[in-house]
């Protein structure tokens, strides 16, 4: 696998229309980027700039209007076995009808392993997320922050080179989010991923992430891709307070806040949501 | 009050309403004297003597076939065809009128075209017309269900490489279950009307073919027995499903406790 030189993902001049004609919603006008193996690239970027649609498209889910998506230099036209995608809403990406064991078991049902192997590794990804006490308990007896453990879980059996990620600490509570973070940078050394997160919270791309790719409004573009030189462990306390990474959180809020003063065409940036949720 | 003593309270009513009401009618009954309308113990002293001993065999036996044997047949062929129905926009554009003009015939108006057609109405035929009218509420409502699966759900299923058949076995199925069910009471009691109608219209057996004698020679004790009988294998028959449903759906309770908490 590993015999590609080149980059391990490369997103290049990916571009999304809905619909056609002069009703056509340009929802990612031309995004290029490269992520590294064993990197965590952050993508930021104001609401409605169909980040959930880009990340969709390097997943597989969607199919990109124009330009491609590369995996080891191959353009994926459907969900890649490397790739496992982490969603925001883990409250609806989980089968309520299934215990957490059943939840995490799920992908890894088709795949060609034994029923040990199969059980080790559920039990090795609860344990990474500690949640073994509670691998009997149906999702929705857990909190929402546990479930969101839960599905991150889920991804790391499956045991995939890519995590994706889709603001996937959005709505829980900032204590709950602090943790997860934490946990998402230690999956990542103990099992080895590359990351690539979404999210509009630009204290949270700057912490977790080797570099943010920040972008525009939408139709989307890449606005800049910053260097995050923050030296790892991170700590929420020490690593928040470094001169670095303030002064890289401003230049970012900077960027992303004049997008906002720019008289951008609300029409798009309305239905371009309306896209995001499809 | 606290919990024990009201769910004592609720059971106390559940059994003292009916008990009271069958007094009353017994009483009743007495006081009229009108042949019509027999003594309710004559009823249950025919009862017995008809259901649970001499005609069990002969005649709730086959009604008992008839319905499960229909009902059975709606259940396969409604999720059969539900689940590729729900998932298919042009299933659904193709098929959804035809279904609905079949879902509005009442029943008793295909009778004459199964007499008619078939000369006789045997036991296929009756198999036939309980499974056909059953099949109606299980089908929409196994597509509503299918329908109604969070999207989310599927692009994560889809987003893990699982092909479209094992989507449908660990997502699509269960997550309809709970509408599925729905139908599936709907469907049952069907069933037993079903049952009802196509003995009474023409057979030799059958709980409705004994409703239709006895009442052709005014043997009133028997036709009311026969009325009892029905309902009480209705009463049981969903009592049945209701269980089953517990053992099945008892997720779905916990599920929807948590989320309008």
């Amino acid at each position: 696998m590993s015999a590609y030189a080149g980059h391990l993902l490369e997103i290049r001049n990916v571009g999304k229309t809905y619909g056609s004609g002069p009703k056509a919603t340009h929802a990612i006008d031309d995004v290029s980027f490269a992520v590294e193996d064993r990197e965590f690239v952050c993508v930021v970027g104001p609401s409605g700039c169909g980040k959930t649609t880009l990340l969709k498209c390097v997943g597989g889910l969607l199919r990109p209007s124009k330009g491609q998506v590369l995996l080891r230099g191959k353009p994926v036209t459907s969900p890649p076995e490397e790739m496992a995608l982490v969603f925001q809403e883990y409250g609806r990406s989980l089968m309520p009808w299934a215990s957490v064991r059943n939840n995490v078991l799920l992908p890894l049902r088709h795949k060609a392993l034994g029923r040990k192997e199969r059980r080790a590794l559920v039990e090795e990804a609860l344990d990474a997320v500690g949640l073994t006490r509670f691998i009997d308990h149906y999702p929705w007896q857990l909190s929402g922050g546990m479930q969101q453990r839960v599905a991150i879980a889920r991804a790391l059996a499956y045991q995939p080179s890519i995590l994706l990620m889709d603001e996937p600490f959005a709505s829980v509570d900032a204590q709950t989010r602090a943790d997860l973070e934490d946990l998402v940078l230690r999956v990542r050394e103990e099992f080895a991923v590359t990351i690539l997160f979404v999210t509009h919270d630009i204290d949270e791309s700057v912490y977790l992430s080797d570099r943010v790719v920040v972008l525009t409004q939408a139709p989307t573009e890449v606005k800049e891709i910053a260097e995050v030189d923050l030296p790892f462990p991170r700590d929420q306390i020490a690593t928040k307070e470094l001169p670095d990474f303030t002064q890289l959180r401003g230049h970012i809020y900077r960027l992303i806040r004049r997008e906002h003063v720019e008289p951008a065409e609300d029409l798009a940036t309305a239905t371009a949501t309306k896209g995001e949720q499809e | 009050m606290n919990r024990k003593a009201y769910n004592a309270a609720a059971v106390a009513a559940e059994i003292a309403v009916p008990v009271a009401l069958l007094v009353a009618w017994q009483a009743w009954t007495v006081h009229a004297n009108d042949p019509r309308f027999p003594r309710l113990s004559t009823i249950l002293v025919q009862f017995r003597e008809l259901w649970l001993f001499s005609e069990f065999n002969l005649h709730v036996v086959p009604s008992l076939e008839r319905i499960g044997l229909g009902f059975g047949i709606a259940v396969v062929l409604g999720i059969a065809l539900g689940v590729p129905l729900g998932l298919s926009r042009w299933g659904r554009i193709i098929a959804m009128p035809h279904v609905e003009w079949w879902r509005a015939m009442p029943p008793p108006a295909l009778l004459p075209i199964s007499i008619v057609l078939l000369h006789s109405i045997g036991n296929r035929q009756k198999v036939a017309f309980i499974a056909f009218f059953c099949l109606f509420p299980i089908l929409l409502n196994t597509i509503d269900g299918v329908r109604g699966i969070d999207p989310a759900l599927l692009d994560t299923a889809r987003s893990y490489g699982i092909r479209r058949f094992e989507r449908i076995r660990r997502i699509v199925l269960p997550g309809a279950l709970p509408q599925i069910f729905a139908g599936l009471r709907t469907s049952l009691s069907l069933a037993v009307i079903m049952m009802v109608l196509t003995e009474y219209f023409s057979s030799s057996s059958g709980v409705g073919y004994v409703l239709l004698i006895s009442k052709n020679t005014l043997q009133l004790a028997p036709m009311w027995a026969a009325i009892v009988l029905i309902g009480v294998l209705g009463y049981l028959l969903n009592l049945a499903l209701i269980l089953v449903e517990r053992r099945v759906l008892a997720w779905h309770r916990g599920w929807r406790a948590a989320v309008v908490q």
